[in-house]
């Protein structure tokens, strides 16, 4: 009788590591820089082209980062909830303008509005690579000390907001103190 | 490419991206798809592009051979199954950029994955190093290989003892006889 068993058996073991397979996104990536100094760097605001903007600006406060693009399709998915979360002032927003034409930049910023403090601008993708973007909207919760805390890929959309990216900037707010 | 589906698919076998139901039926809906493709091609050009650098060979060969041979172990995070090697996208195509610049600059293979696998993990090797959450990976099928020569041998033996003739005793070989004449219709010899 047993032995007509273990076919089944193996039936189902297969069948619920594959389920839980397809559940699982291969898109998802763990970042490495968890908990790793923000990478460096120094280049022109998009809205100031004399100006530069550098990730020592931003040290001793919780800031993001958001990777997008006016090419993105899944930035302007969340554009309109960067202007809510922006609005509610709970952390500033910092953009990395990635691989963008200026005036498609800015052109979407007129049309959609601007979520952003500043916009960095990485037009050859060299910031992307440090960060180790591989696909935008990408966004990086980095703390007082400069040190990237979370990293989320994709459209933060607002149950991504408030089950993961609130409480962690809550958290670090809270140990700055 | 959208070209070419029209006029192959609709007008021979009317299997193009429109089904068409009857011969009758077919013209106006043959124009509605024409039409609806060209609203699409004129939709195209909206969707904005991302600015790419043009990818520019290195003038040393030895630094293309490098690159060639380094790429094609490393992988493209964006089209996650193609290799850096051959990988169209946007990100393979600067890292290429990047990985020249650092060969230039006398950085040795080793260094360059260095700095690839500091930002993006080891996800970017083609090849998984051996680690402890790798073992599964390197050393599973070898198992599973030795686990089924381990089953085939012992159901082999297991068969050969079932199968190996034992004479047949007198009493077994009278009862057998027996049998034989009691069938019907049959001579026994």
């Amino acid at each position: 009788m047993l032995r007509y068993l273990i076919p089944l058996v193996i039936f189902i073991v297969l069948a619920v590591f594959l389920a839980i397979g397809l559940t699982r996104d291969p898109h998802e990536l763990k970042s490495v820089l968890i908990n790793k100094p923000a990478p460096a760097f120094r280049v022109p605001q998009l809205k100031a082209a004399d100006k530069m903007i550098s990730n020592e600006d931003m040290r001793g406060k919780v800031w993001l980062l958001n990777v997008w693009a006016s090419w993105c399709v899944a930035c302007r998915e969340e554009h309109p909830y960067l202007i809510e979360y922006a609005k509610s002032g709970v952390v500033p927003i910092y953009g990395l303008n990635y691989k963008d034409r200026r005036e498609d930049a800015l052109a979407t910023l007129d049309e959609l509005g601007d979520p952003y403090l500043v916009s960095a601008v990485d037009l050859d993708g060299r910031v992307g690579i440090d960060f180790g973007v591989y696909g935008a909207p990408e966004t990086y919760i980095i703390d007082q000390g400069g040190t990237i805390r979370f990293k989320y890929v994709g459209p933060m959309m607002p149950d991504v907001w408030k089950e993961k990216i609130l409480p962690v900037v809550q958290e670090l707010n809270r140990q700055g103190k | 490419m959208i070209g070419m589906n029209k006029s192959n698919g609709m007008n021979k076998s009317g299997r193009g991206a429109c089904p068409r139901p009857s011969n009758s039926g077919g013209k106006p809906l043959f124009l509605t798809c024409s039409f609806l493709m060209f609203v699409i091609c004129l939709m195209a050009p909206v969707v904005k592009a991302q600015v790419q650098e043009e990818e520019v060979p290195s003038d040393d060969p030895v630094i293309e051979q490098r690159l060639q041979n380094l790429s094609k172990e490393l992988r493209c995070l964006q089209c996650q199954n193609q290799t850096l090697a051959d990988s169209p996208a946007g990100l393979a195509a600067d890292l290429r950029r990047e990985i020249r610049i650092q060969m230039k600059a006398g950085k040795s293979d080793k260094e360059i994955i260095a700095f690839l696998t500091q930002r993006y993990g080891d996800f970017i090797l083609y090849k998984p190093r051996v680690t402890f959450t790798t073992y599964l990976l390197w050393f599973g099928p070898f198992v599973l290989l030795l686990g089924g020569l381990y089953l085939l041998f012992h159901y082999i033996k297991q068969r050969r003892d079932l199968i190996t003739e034992k004479p047949l005793s007198a009493d077994e070989r009278r009862r057998a006889e027996e049998l034989l004449a009691s069938l019907p219709g049959k001579e026994t010899t």
